[in-house]
């Protein structure tokens, strides 16, 4: 049989359909007879539902874009290690640069439950990239929240179009969980602010523009910490070597060296003394974001695990007519929602500033990135020996979402804050 | 020249959906499966849009004629750039038997009601593939028509267009008033942006009924069945080229 033209083809009595040709595969998870008003209320496996219809628009928007900009160079980026600068400032020409900072200098103006909603979409396409774009609104909004007028004008219009790449310098070699114990020194001479010492895993670090650095300008402990912004090229700034990273490849790693670095006290970010209230507070919002991710890249395996099952066949059935496989499934999709739930609902707290923000915030951090990246490594064993090939994305969110479970505050901080909050409520 | 542009905008089963026949034969299951606007229309809103950035058009209305959700699709269209929307509220159980020439007759009375100048629809739905509304839509109001469109420009008073034709492109001249049918490389539709779309939520859109504008939406004809296409059956491989030249004749082919 002679093949059709390629552009479009025909299937069934009259549907004609346009052909992506790097089209993932899509299932349709949720599908049954759902009605409007049910969408409004309850979350399900299907992202876009329990959703107003702002956040619907929101959430197809980003999912285009998801996959029609990244998922095709998804591979190619981590493989390449290449920081997609273009992508990237194409995300922030639709305003994805500084979701949830404020209007007033050029950020979008929309809530944390929005941003999780549009990480959660961007994810499926990238991990790896959705994850440095969270963090560059991090930064963005901490800039937007603490700032004054003029550091504002100057950062925000730049940080909101990717014009300038931000990033979020807490950790040390020597300071890790223990992050108010860091020694990067900050000493006043004159009107200047003279800096010392390194920080570790910076993401992004080497090639983004502004660094947002805690760092030591008084005493020891948490008060003693400051929050200044660095710009690229201040003599005394430089870098480590580029890390080799298990995942995370499409943004570059380094370490932020600081020697004798001059910058104006003016650029201390709110108020001396502030800066590690400012990092944990950028952080709550991280949480969610990261966990965001997690459940991205969960719901991106899941869903190809689906279809994966629905076509292998061993032992002449397909093995999605297993029991097992099914138990599998049903379990990792269940874990998925709850997922979801926890993210959606710690989104509503920060945003509502709810006085179990905190606690809420590291719940969803912990369970999300935990539970997502235990189904995503299902999703690959359901893989089979295709699973661990690089031509398959699942072993890319595996990798990807690993270190989920690290940064932002290591899990076992998370259970600690949770704990501290637990058995503050019955004093 | 400031023209005000009608812009058709249908809400369909998105393109990536796998279709699946409804038991009872009469057509394909729609409940609680993803809709989208008809990618023809979205590149119909794009041109419009366009001509609206070059000062061509000052106003772009975008239509749809469907059920509640078709609001979801105005809004997708306002989000683009479209200024208002006008929803023709069409009854869920009649939306699959609104034919072409209902269509057409609506934005034929819309057009009069809103003094429109040039009305732009994607060329085809990607449900019905009927290609028949901007046809019947022109006939109506006795306007020039150029339908599969590549390319559009201005030129003083009238609008040259490209068409995409079986052998090839056909250069046209229509004059204004006009209705243009888009086809699919007359541009590529812009992305919505997280700014336009939390403006989208303040512009208009009126709500109407069909026979608020006259219009009888009877079905001219019935759906007898619809069935799957047959079950594709696997090929045979050829040694050489004779003998693939031999069953191409065989088959009446070549």
């Amino acid at each position: 049989m002679l093949s059709l033209s390629c552009g479009i083809h025909k299937v069934g009595n009259g549907l004609s359909r346009v052909m992506c040709i790097l089209e993932p595969c899509v299932t349709k998870l949720g599908v049954t007879g759902v009605t409007a008003s049910h969408r409004r209320y309850v979350t399900s496996l299907n992202p876009s539902h329990g959703l107003t219809e702002e956040q619907t628009a929101i959430h197809q928007l980003a999912t285009d874009f998801a996959a029609k900009e990244m998922l095709p160079n998804m591979a190619l980026w981590d493989e390449k290690e290449l920081f997609p600068v273009d992508t990237m400032r194409a995300a922030a020409a639709l305003g994805f640069g500084a979701i949830y900072a404020s209007e007033e200098y050029g950020g979008t103006g929309l809530s944390r439950l929005d941003a999780s909603i549009i990480f959660e979409a961007l994810s499926k396409g990238c991990t790896s990239t959705t994850a440095y774009i969270s963090i560059h609104n991090m930064c963005a909004w901490m800039i937007d929240h603490f700032g004054n007028a003029s550091q504002k004008e100057q950062w925000i219009p730049q940080l909101a179009a990717m014009e300038k790449f931000a990033s979020y310098c807490l950790t040390e070699p020597g300071a890790g969980s223990d992050a108010a114990s860091l020694s990067t020194a900050a000493k006043r001479d004159g009107a200047d602010l003279v800096l010392n010492g390194s920080k570790a895993f910076i993401s992004g670090g080497g090639d983004t523009d502004v660094y947002l650095v805690m760092c030591r300008t008084g005493g020891p402990g948490p008060k003693g910490i400051s929050c200044v912004l660095v710009e690229k090229g201040t003599p005394g700034l430089n870098f480590g070597k580029k890390e080799r990273k298990v995942g995370w490849n499409s943004q570059p790693t380094r370490m932020v060296i600081f020697e004798d670095c001059r910058i104006p006290a003016t650029n201390i970010l709110g108020s001396e003394g502030q800066g590690f209230s400012i990092a944990m507070k950028g952080l709550n919002g991280g949480r969610i974001n990261i966990a965001s991710c997690s459940l991205g890249a969960a719901q991106a395996s899941l869903e190809a695990a689906v279809d994966y099952v629905k076509v292998r066949k061993q032992f002449s059935k397909p093995l999605a007519s297993f029991q097992n496989t099914q138990f599998r499934l049903a379990e990792m999709g269940t874990e998925v929602v709850a997922s979801r739930l926890l993210v959606r609902n710690a989104a509503r707290a920060l945003q509502d500033d709810h006085p179990d923000t905190v606690p809420l915030c590291s719940m969803a951090k912990y369970f999300v990135t935990e539970r997502c990246f235990q189904v995503i490594n299902e999703a690959l064993q359901l893989h089979g020996g295709y699973g661990y090939l690089k031509d398959y994305p699942v072993q890319q969110y595996l990798r990807d979402s690993r270190v989920h479970m690290i940064l932002e505050g290591t899990n076992e901080v998370m259970r600690l804050l949770i704990a501290r909050h637990i058995l503050s409520e019955w004093k | 020249m400031s023209l005000r542009v009608l812009v058709g905008v249908k809400r369909v089963i998105d393109y990536a959906v796998k279709i699946r026949v409804r038991p009872d034969k009469l057509g394909v299951v729609t409940d609680g499966v993803k809709h989208s606007m008809n990618p023809f229309d979205e590149i119909a809103i794009e041109e419009a849009v366009r001509l609206k950035e070059k000062k061509i058009a000052k106003e772009v209305v975008a239509v749809s004629c469907g059920p509640t959700q078709a609001q979801e699709t105005i809004r997708t269209a306002l989000a683009m750039g479209a200024d208002r929307g006008i929803h023709v509220e069409i009854p869920a159980k009649e939306v699959e038997r609104l034919e072409p020439i209902h269509v057409a007759k609506i934005m034929a009375k819309l057009v009069e009601l809103e003094k429109a100048d040039l009305v732009v629809l994607g060329k085809q739905a990607i449900d019905d593939d009927a290609n028949a509304t901007a046809q019947m839509t022109a006939a109506l109001l006795d306007w020039p028509q150029a339908t599969f469109a590549s390319k559009i420009e201005k030129t003083d008073g009238e609008l040259t267009v490209v068409r995409e034709i079986d052998g090839g492109l056909e250069s046209i001249k229509v004059k204004l008033p006009a209705v243009i049918s888009a086809d699919l490389r007359l541009n590529e539709p812009r992305y919505a942006t997280l700014p336009n779309i939390m403006k989208a939520k303040k512009k208009k859109i009126a709500k109407m009924k069909a026979s608020d504008l006259g219009v009888d939406t009877t079905p001219h004809y019935d759906v007898v069945e619809v069935n799957e296409p047959p079950v594709r059956e696997a090929g045979i491989k050829v040694e050489n080229v004779d003998t693939l030249v031999e069953k191409l004749k065989e088959g009446g082919l070549v």
